[in-house]
């Protein structure tokens, strides 16, 4: 991989993906008055995390029957106990069981 | 008022599971990285500046065969599009006051996860606490990286294989407290679940999987919304 065009390409990247990130922090201070709005941003991280667990879980381990037992797990496990860390240990360690 | 501010101590131990997380992640990472021909410094420094799983993944990939810098800037666009929404919602938990190289700062680690935690709090979100938040997510996902680039042939492939999973199992373990005790919540996770879904496996429908977690997320959004408005206050 040359150097100066890795270089390049990796500040390019990081860039796009800063200012998507900062670009609305920064600019937008004022508090939206829209009820539509503030609850669709409300339900976001709900929507956006469920999209991006579905189906990509199912094919991220290379054994769709092993990802599916993991993400039954998690999804019980998260029922009594929500620990982020917990979870994410318990599920990998279901995963390699289950293959 | 002081004592209700969330602190730089609480931001951290709100970022331990999630560093820990990231640490797992980015191993896998940094062995993709080592397998593409990738120096060690190169995928250290992308990961450092840049905390994006899937947007870095396609950017190795990318940068390992040789791909154009505006197909680059575009993949990582539209990887990452949703990070824009997450800002926006964000902004609106932070003190209006807030200077803007406080608020430059806290942008940089706004990953989903980050996201995730900082906008399920009940109190206002303070700059001590982002800070507190974000600093061990920035650790995990560097050191993963480097180690995963050192030391990866001391992990075997089931392991890597299964250690793919523990990100999506943190978002699980974020949206199954939320979708447990509200009706709404587990309507919004279960819509875009479907949709996410279905626009993946509908034959005619060609999209990138960017695309199709904005879609999906912003419309099943858009339904809770729509059926369920958030009272005024809340």
């Amino acid at each position: 991989m040359d150097t100066g065009y890795m270089l390049v390409g990796i500040l390019v990247m990081s860039a796009v993906t800063y200012l998507i990130r900062a670009l609305p922090i920064a600019l937008v201070r004022r508090r939206l008055q829209s009820r539509f709005l503030l609850s669709l941003l409300y339900y976001l991280p709900y929507g956006v995390l469920s999209a991006m667990i579905f189906p990509a879980v199912f094919t991220c381990t290379g054994n769709v029957l092993a990802a599916a037992i993991g993400t039954g797990t998690a999804i019980l496990l998260s029922f009594f106990f929500p620990n982020l860390l917990l979870v994410a240990i318990v599920a990998v360690l279901a995963v390699l069981v289950a293959m | 008022m002081m004592s209700s501010q969330l602190s730089f101590q609480r931001g951290v131990r709100d970022g331990l599971p999630i560093g820990l997380g990231y640490l797992s992640v980015s191993i896998a990472l940094g062995i993709t990285a080592a397998s593409k021909g990738m120096p060690l410094w190169g995928a250290a420094l992308f990961s450092m500046i840049s905390m994006t799983g899937t947007g870095s993944l396609v950017g190795i990939n990318l940068l390992a065969i040789g791909g154009g810098l505006i197909e680059m800037i575009l993949a990582v666009a539209v990887i990452n599009a949703r990070y824009m929404l997450m800002s926006l919602s964000l902004t609106q938990k932070l003190p209006e006051d807030m200077p803007m190289w406080k608020r430059l700062l806290i942008a940089f680690g706004n990953t989903d996860e980050v996201f995730a935690v900082a906008s399920t709090q009940t109190r206002p979100l303070s700059f001590p606490y982002m800070m507190g938040l974000i600093l061990l997510p920035v650790i995990g996902w560097t050191g993963g990286t480097i180690i995963g680039e050192a030391a990866g042939n001391f992990f075997t492939g089931s392991l890597i294989a299964a250690m793919n999973i523990a990100i999506y199992a943190m978002y699980i373990a974020i949206i199954v407290p939320g979708a447990r005790k509200s009706a709404a919540i587990l309507l919004v996770v279960l819509l875009a679940a479907g949709l996410s879904c279905l626009l993946t496996f509908l034959p005619m429908v060609h999209l990138g999987s960017g695309w199709i977690i904005i879609i999906a997320g912003v419309a099943a959004s858009a339904v809770g919304a729509l059926l369920f408005p958030r009272k005024e206050d809340a």
